[in-house]
């Protein structure tokens, strides 16, 4: 399913898969992925640089396991399912304008430190299932939807989000097969999510997470 | 992708550049089917000069309306505090009373009695009833004790999250009264330096005022080790560099929440400077908490 080169991907110049702003640094003698900007998660740092820890993020797992994610760095990105902010810190890092939406109250405590540091990270605390409760501050046609909610019904939540999406923008999902159904088997979970998401968009790509994150599917998806 | 009525416009309409508290009621209460064009839009309406300046805006609106939802969600914000400092004290003051009420009492009926709150809870705690009435009392004290100790605790849990740095250099229990004496965590963040020196020192502030007494050197913050482990001579220096990173605490608390731990350090280094003068009042000198009485 990997492609070498995917046409339905727009404007993917080089074959290098990490967005500008995303590198390959040495920490304690291992060249792990990172981004500049200031600490989050007591990771490692280099300099300005900072890790990225895979088995901590799905988005870093899609990008260590080379999915092309389309992500070139400088894009303007809605992040669905923030937490406390690890990834979507990272990715404020090396995107443009990030809306990051987060229902917990408790995490979003650290969140809002994670974006005290980096002005163009926005956080809200709203329900990503009530995208009616903030499409008057997450602009349209954004580039990249980022989503890892671990909640029933994440297909849904990806569809209600579309009308954010630009129409050559991206989708970039992580689904977790326990939050839909602990009993049932993961790829059967993984082919219901993916045939609902169908309604609103095109899968470009997907790989299991399996090697950093057990029973995750890592999904691109363009909108329909 | 926009729907045009003018009705349901984005989050800045009709706002103030810089009014955080219509921001955040915009941002919160305000719903819209569509997104748009935002910073454009923006720009257009003259809410910012440009989109960088626009987002700059949206930047410090979304702090501070989702720093507020997480408190408010949370239950913690600090006029909950100031109740529960309250009533903690109160719970403290009428348990100590009645333990006294209970001591004379029972020292009526038996020479060995003894007192406080300890005595009471021995007396509660009686297998034998010897004294229904004097058991009953002595019952109620044991709960107003109890029902303190839950406040407080209640207190140290709460401090930090909506005081993160007031809590760090005061101990939480002395932040939150500060806040309570205050009146909450915006009015003690707009007091000068000097009356969060000598917050709860109300009566003897008023007799200098009137001409009565020397004015006083310090309030509630006296309890910290910061002014009582400093010698005599040198308390005013301390209570004073004390108030200085407290109210700055309280500033950053109430308008970022972003916990600075350089503020601590800070203190940290004023009062070893200033115990260095005469020696410490105590043995080790040791700056932080203060949350005893
Ligand atoms: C697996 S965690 C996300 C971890 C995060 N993406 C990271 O890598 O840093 C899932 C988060 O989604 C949040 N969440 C679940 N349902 C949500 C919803 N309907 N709206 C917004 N957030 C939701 C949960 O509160 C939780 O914090």
């Amino acid at each position: 399913m990997a492609r070498k080169r995917p046409t339905a991907i727009l404007e993917v110049g080089t074959m290098s898969n990490l967005p500008s702003g995303v590198e390959r640094h040495q920490f304690d003698g291992t060249e792990r992925l990172a981004t500049r900007g200031n600490p989050v998660y007591g990771e490692p740092t280099d300099g300005e640089w900072r890790a990225w820890d895979p088995h901590r993020s799905k988005l870093g797992a899609m990008c260590e396991l080379g999915m092309e994610t389309g992500l070139e760095g400088g894009e303007t990105a809605l992040y669905l399912g923030a937490a406390s902010g690890t990834t979507v810190s990272h990715v404020a890092d090396f995107a443009g304008p990030t809306y990051a939406v987060e229902f917990a109250p408790r995490p979003t405590r650290d969140l809002l430190s994670a974006a005290e540091s980096r002005p163009r990270l926005f956080p809200l605390l709203a329900d990503a299932r009530k995208p009616e409760t903030y499409a008057h501050v997450v602009e349209a046609d954004v580039d990249v939807i980022i989503q890892d909610v671990a909640t029933r019904g994440q297909a849904r939540v990806a569809l209600e989000n579309r009308r954010f999406l630009a129409d050559d923008g991206h989708l970039l999902l992580a689904v977790k097969a326990r939050s839909e159904d602990v009993t049932s088997d993961p790829n059967a979970v993984f082919a219901e999510v993916r045939a609902d998401l169908e309604d609103g968009y095109v899968v470009l790509d997907s790989r299991r997470l399996d090697d950093y994150h057990a029973d995750h599917l890592g999904i691109v998806a363009r909108p329909r | 992708m926009t729907d045009d009525s003018a009705t349901d416009a984005g989050w800045y309409g009709g706002l103030e550049p810089g009014d955080l508290e219509a921001a955040a009621d915009a941002i919160e209460s305000g719903t819209r089917e569509q997104p748009a064009d935002w910073p454009t839009l923006a720009v257009e309406a003259d809410f910012a000069s440009s989109p960088e300046e626009y987002y700059d805006r949206l930047h410090e609106a979304t702090m501070a309306t989702t720093r507020q939802a997480v408190r408010e969600r949370e239950g913690a914000d600090d006029r909950q505090l100031v109740h529960t400092v309250r009533a903690m004290d109160d719970c403290e003051r009428t348990a100590n009373e009645l333990a006294e009420r209970l001591a004379e009492w029972a020292g009526s009926v038996d020479p060995e009695a003894g007192t406080g709150i300890e005595y009471a809870r021995t007396i509660a705690a009686r297998e034998d009833s010897q004294n229904p009435r004097l058991e009953s009392l002595a019952t109620r004290i044991r709960s107003l004790a109890e029902e303190a100790d839950e406040l407080r605790e209640y207190i140290e849990r709460q401090t930090p999250t909506i005081a993160p740095n007031l809590a760090g250099l005061a101990g939480p229990v002395l932040a939150a009264r500060l806040i309570s004496l205050a009146g909450g965590l915006e009015s003690l963040a707009k007091k000068p330096s000097g009356t969060v020196q000598v917050l709860g020192a109300e009566d003897a502030l008023f007799a200098h005022l009137r001409g009565h007494a020397p004015s006083p050197k310090h309030g509630i913050i006296y309890t910290h080790d910061a002014v009582r482990g400093t010698h005599p001579a040198d308390r005013g220096s301390a209570a004073r560099a004390l108030a200085g990173k407290l109210s700055i605490a309280a500033r950053i608390d109430h308008y970022s929440g972003e916990l600075n731990p350089e503020l601590e350090a800070d203190l940290a280094e004023r009062i070893e400077t200033i115990q260095a003068r005469h020696g410490t009042k105590t043995a080790d000198g040791d700056t932080r908490g203060g949350d005893d009485e």
